[in-house]
């Protein structure tokens, strides 16, 4: 099965005839999803690890092609938000989510949802550059493999696609098959994009992609996101404020487990109208 | 609990500096004006000391600006009380430079006597001395009523500088020999024309510091 049979199984964007009618049916279930064109849509969704609530009646819509920040001290639930779009909360013990996920207007809490698909349609990339032991090729090669593609041909182009989008192609032509562990800490990151973005995502989550890099590595990384975007629905969690300010078109501001705020960055970050958002970007919180 | 103490002093600092600043100002327009009316050329030789100390405190505070900018990267309320005082601080210092321009023109006059009685042109610098102090005060206390309120008070200062225009046109009118005092006159009135529109900018900024929005932006 190649990636295009892949997506016409599960297309969470209803891009094609078949998910037309699929999406027509959901829609007769829950209209008010497709009265406008977010992408992600979170409705009264609240999270909880055993007896911890750790997110408490979020709302939020998130817009195609345009990069969201979550801010926010830690432990505030920012990261547990962004791992409900890729159902990664699902693998911790006690973990118990209500309230209605939808991308693209499909519910992806429903009992039919493919997860492995949801994921690889939902892409992320984590605090730490988590590289595979294996050769850089082999990396990038790993999702579209594990979807069944095995062709030499076919899988030369994607990682060759995939490495010149994290721009990481003209470091890497050269040594495709040498350890990926061999790589800086700023190309591992990179890496790891490059091998989210083969598997042909529709929305990338990254969870403090930069905090382990240096400036200048964080800043390839950062005009990667603002050329990503024009391709992927991106949210980033960051505690670095002015790297939500460079990044971001919108941010949101959460606080024990609740959105206080979330509105365009330039507004979120001159001129707050929450107090509490006020005082946390300003060094105040406390 | 507040944190980021040594941000705070540095702001702290930089309103104690914008304070000063205006003390030289509302001195150096007494002291032109006064020069003007006495025609005292020592006097207005003294402004020229206060237009300097202006112009010193305008660098220390946009120094003082620039670094928070730079190393703290204020956002949100610090980033507009930063931003405002190194946009108000500008118009402040054109005053400060107004108020040497009018003492430049107080010693031209020679031993003439004065076209008119200076009655509305003394009452013009009361009026922006005012408006100067408000605006700056405003800035302290972020008190936005009293930032909103230059506007109308810019009224009467421009009452008074459309009284004082008729007034030298008449005069010219009826005697073409009186140009020469009669634009000197004109030049003095409308640089405190121009300090009041300063301070209504200075209130303007203080109003985006406040709410975020600049009233002209509206």
């Amino acid at each position: 099965m190649n990636m295009t049979e892949l997506k016409d199984k599960v297309d969470l964007w209803g891009t094609d005839n078949n998910s037309k009618t699929r999406t027509s049916e959901r829609v007769a279930v829950d209209i008010s999803y497709r009265a406008h064109d977010y992408n992600l849509a979170v409705r009264d969704c609240n999270l909880y690890y055993s007896d911890f609530q750790a997110l408490k009646n979020v709302n939020m819509d998130i817009a195609q092609q345009e990069v969201t920040a979550f801010i926010g001290p830690s432990g505030c639930g920012k990261s547990t938000f962004l791992r409900i779009f890729n159902r990664m909360n699902d693998l911790i013990e006690g973990c118990r989510i209500s309230g209605d996920i939808h991308i693209g207007g499909q519910d992806i809490y429903a009992k039919d949802t493919d997860v492995s698909l949801l994921r690889k349609n939902v892409g992320m990339v984590f605090q730490k550059p988590n590289p595979f032991p294996m050769s850089i090729y082999d990396n990038i090669a790993y999702a579209p493999r594990t979807f069944g593609i095995k062709k030499r041909g076919e899988l030369d182009v994607i990682v060759e696609r995939s490495l010149k989008q994290a721009g990481l192609w003209e470091e890497t032509k050269d040594r495709l098959k040498k350890s990926a562990l061999g790589l800086s800490g700023g190309q591992q990151q990179r890496l790891c994009i490059a091998r989210a973005l083969a598997a042909e995502p529709k929305v990338l989550l990254m969870d403090e992609p930069t905090s382990a890099l240096d400036p200048i590595s964080t800043g390839i990384i950062e005009d990667l996101i603002s050329e990503l975007k024009a391709q992927y629905t991106i949210i980033i969690v960051t505690h670095n404020m002015q790297q939500a300010t460079r990044v971001s078109d919108k941010t949101a501001f959460f606080l024990l487990g609740e959105v206080v705020e979330y509105n365009k960055t330039i507004e979120i970050f001159s001129k707050p109208k929450d107090k509490r958002t006020e005082n946390y970007i300003t060094g105040r919180f406390g | 609990m507040i944190r980021r103490a040594r941000y705070e002093q540095e702001l702290r600092d930089i309103s104690d500096k914008l304070v000063l600043m205006c003390r030289h100002i509302e001195v150096a327009i007494e002291k032109c004006i006064k020069a003007l009316v006495e025609r005292d050329a020592d006097l207005a030789q003294e402004v020229y000391e206060e237009h300097n100390l202006i112009d010193k405190l305008e660098r220390e505070i946009e120094h003082a600006c620039m670094r928070l900018l730079v190393m703290e990267q204020p956002v949100a309320g610090d980033f507009r009380e930063v931003s405002a005082a190194m946009k108000m601080i500008t118009d402040l210092e054109r005053i400060g430079d107004q108020a040497w321009d009018i003492a430049e023109i107080t010693t031209q006059f020679g031993d003439a006597e004065y076209l008119k009685k200076l009655e509305h042109i003394p009452q013009m610098a009361i009026i922006v001395i005012q408006m100067v102090k408000s605006g700056v005060q405003a800035y302290i206390n972020r008190d936005l009523d009293l930032a909103r309120s230059l506007d109308a008070i810019d009224d009467k200062v421009d009452d008074l500088f459309n009284i004082v225009m008729a007034d030298i046109i008449a005069l010219v009118k009826i005697d073409p020999d009186n140009a020469e005092q009669a634009i000197m006159l004109m030049m003095i009135t409308k640089y405190l024309e121009r300090i009041g529109d300063h301070a209504v900018n200075v209130g303007e900024w203080v109003e985006y510091a406040i709410t975020g929005v600049h009233p002209k932006e509206e």
